[in-house]
């Protein structure tokens, strides 16, 4: 009882930290808010470019390049997810799983090479 | 007093207790960025021959920033017309609240750590991550070229280093087995991680000088290219929160650093076990930041085309390989 008690009240202290940490910007920006001045004026709103008249919406389409780098995040994040508890519990699986986690790890890696003759890690 | 806290209900009685802890440490913290622009500032100063701030504070300048954060709390707030409102105002918070609290889980010394998380390491790794989501829509929200392209560029920035970051750390799970910090530090009574583990001290120090976005690796926001990369269009205090995110994030990563290759609070030597814990954590702290102070006034910014391949072709590979050489060498000869 008492280690669930513990377990309940380290979250809770998570939790905690998190009100703080909304609380804070919250709380700043309010006491701004009042000591700021607030003198509004057309040429105020309107978007930076450097001295130029904006033109057109800046949401344009955008190199995919960023897209892959994102879709290998995604396979190799989730290949170190597998990894953690893996290297946790290693005492316990000793050599056998150790065989077992070099041949998923370069089954990746085969990946990681692939992409890399296809040239996408290339940044232009 | 606090074992009892902890050990009984959780309730409003803890919420509140915990909430004042937490508030004290906040404003340690706030207190700690002030001074730690000042530092960076000053030693800058120091290693590129000049005097840096002298004028507000005395021959220090050690009120600068506080004057700067005045400063900034009586800027005008400007929110740009064909900005999506919501999401601006949205995207600073969710880039600071995680930088907070991510410091829950770092153990200062023994006695002194806030939450004592079975997963701690996997807790820092995994919400330190959330911050990605404040700066994309901070730039996306802004509708400001530069600010997309900033925000687009520190994203995919922070996730290409996220994986050898991440990897990096596999290396001292192995050799403790188990992801809570306090463990992984009395793991280390008899050598630190930075012996066992150069490699992975190496790739860690250098995906997390990445992941901070500091010289030189501050790509997102290089003046000279992006104006000011995705916080373009802020002002005042909203523009602050970023800065503030990334300063706490600096405190914490450095306190993770010390955590996972310099033995936490432990000693030195045993036999100078009489200073206590917080000194050695303090030294140790500070060592570490320097380090990041130093970095920012030695090496220039990298070029946006090889940061990527740096983290994707020589930094992952040879974290995966140090995971695969710790592996073999502990079921070898431990």
């Amino acid at each position: 009882m008492e280690l669930l008690n513990i377990y309940q009240n380290n979250y809770l202290i998570v939790f905690v930290f998190l009100c703080l940490g909304i609380l804070l910007p919250v709380v700043a920006l309010f006491l701004g808010k009042l000591l700021r001045p607030f003198k509004p004026s057309e040429a105020k709103y309107t978007t930076y470019e450097s001295g130029v008249e904006p033109f057109h919406d800046s949401r344009v389409q955008f190199n995919v390049r960023y897209y892959i780098f994102a879709l290998m995040f995604v396979i190799f994040d989730v290949e170190t997810v597998f990894l953690y508890p893996w290297a946790v519990a290693y005492d316990k699986l000793g050599i056998f799983a150790l065989v077992e986690m070099v041949i998923f790890v370069i089954l990746l890696l085969i990946g990681l090479v692939y992409a890399w003759k296809k040239k996408v890690l290339r940044w232009i | 007093m606090v074992q009892d806290l902890l050990q009984s209900n959780p309730g409003w009685g803890q919420f509140i207790f915990f909430f004042i802890t937490g508030l004290v440490l906040l404003l340690v913290v706030l207190g700690f960025v002030t001074f730690s622009i000042l530092a960076e500032r000053k030693v800058m100063g120091f290693m590129q021959n000049r005097i840096g701030p002298n004028q507000v504070g005395g021959r220090w300048g050690l009120l600068q920033t506080v004057a700067d954060v005045l400063k900034l709390l009586l800027k005008e707030d400007i929110i740009p017309k064909v900005a999506d409102k919501p999401l601006f105002i949205l995207a600073p918070v969710i880039a600071f609240a995680p930088s907070f609290m991510v410091l829950a889980v770092i153990p200062f010394t023994d006695k002194f750590q806030f939450a004592d998380l079975n997963v701690g390491l996997l807790y820092y790794v995994a919400i330190s991550g959330l911050t990605v989501f404040g700066i994309l829509l901070g730039g996306w929200a802004s509708n400001n070229k530069y600010s997309l392209l900033g925000g687009a560029r520190a994203t995919a920035q922070m996730i290409s280093y996220e994986i050898p970051l991440v990897m990096s750390v596999l290396g001292v799970i192995l050799l403790t087995g188990s992801l809570n910090l306090n463990d992984i530090v009395h793991a280390q009574e008899k050598a630190w991680f930075i012996l066992l583990q150069p490699i992975g001290f190496i790739i860690f120090l250098i995906a997390s000088t990445a992941e901070l976005s500091r010289t030189p690796f501050d790509l997102p926001e290089s003046e000279s290219e992006l104006v000011a990369g995705y916080h373009t269009e802020y002002t005042g205090f909203r523009w602050a929160f970023f800065m503030l995110a990334e300063y706490v994030y600096l405190f914490a990563m450095t306190g993770l650093i010390t955590v996972l290759f310099f033995g936490g609070w432990l000693p030195l030597f045993g036999f100078l076990g009489f200073i206590p814990g917080s000194v050695w954590f303090a030294l140790k702290f500070c060592v570490v930041l320097f380090i990041y102070l130093w970095f920012r006034s030695t090496f220039p910014r990298m070029r946006a085309d090889k940061l990527m391949e740096f983290a994707w072709k020589i930094l992952m590979p040879i974290a995966i390989a140090n995971i695969m050489l710790t592996a073999l060498i502990k079921s070898l000869f431990f």
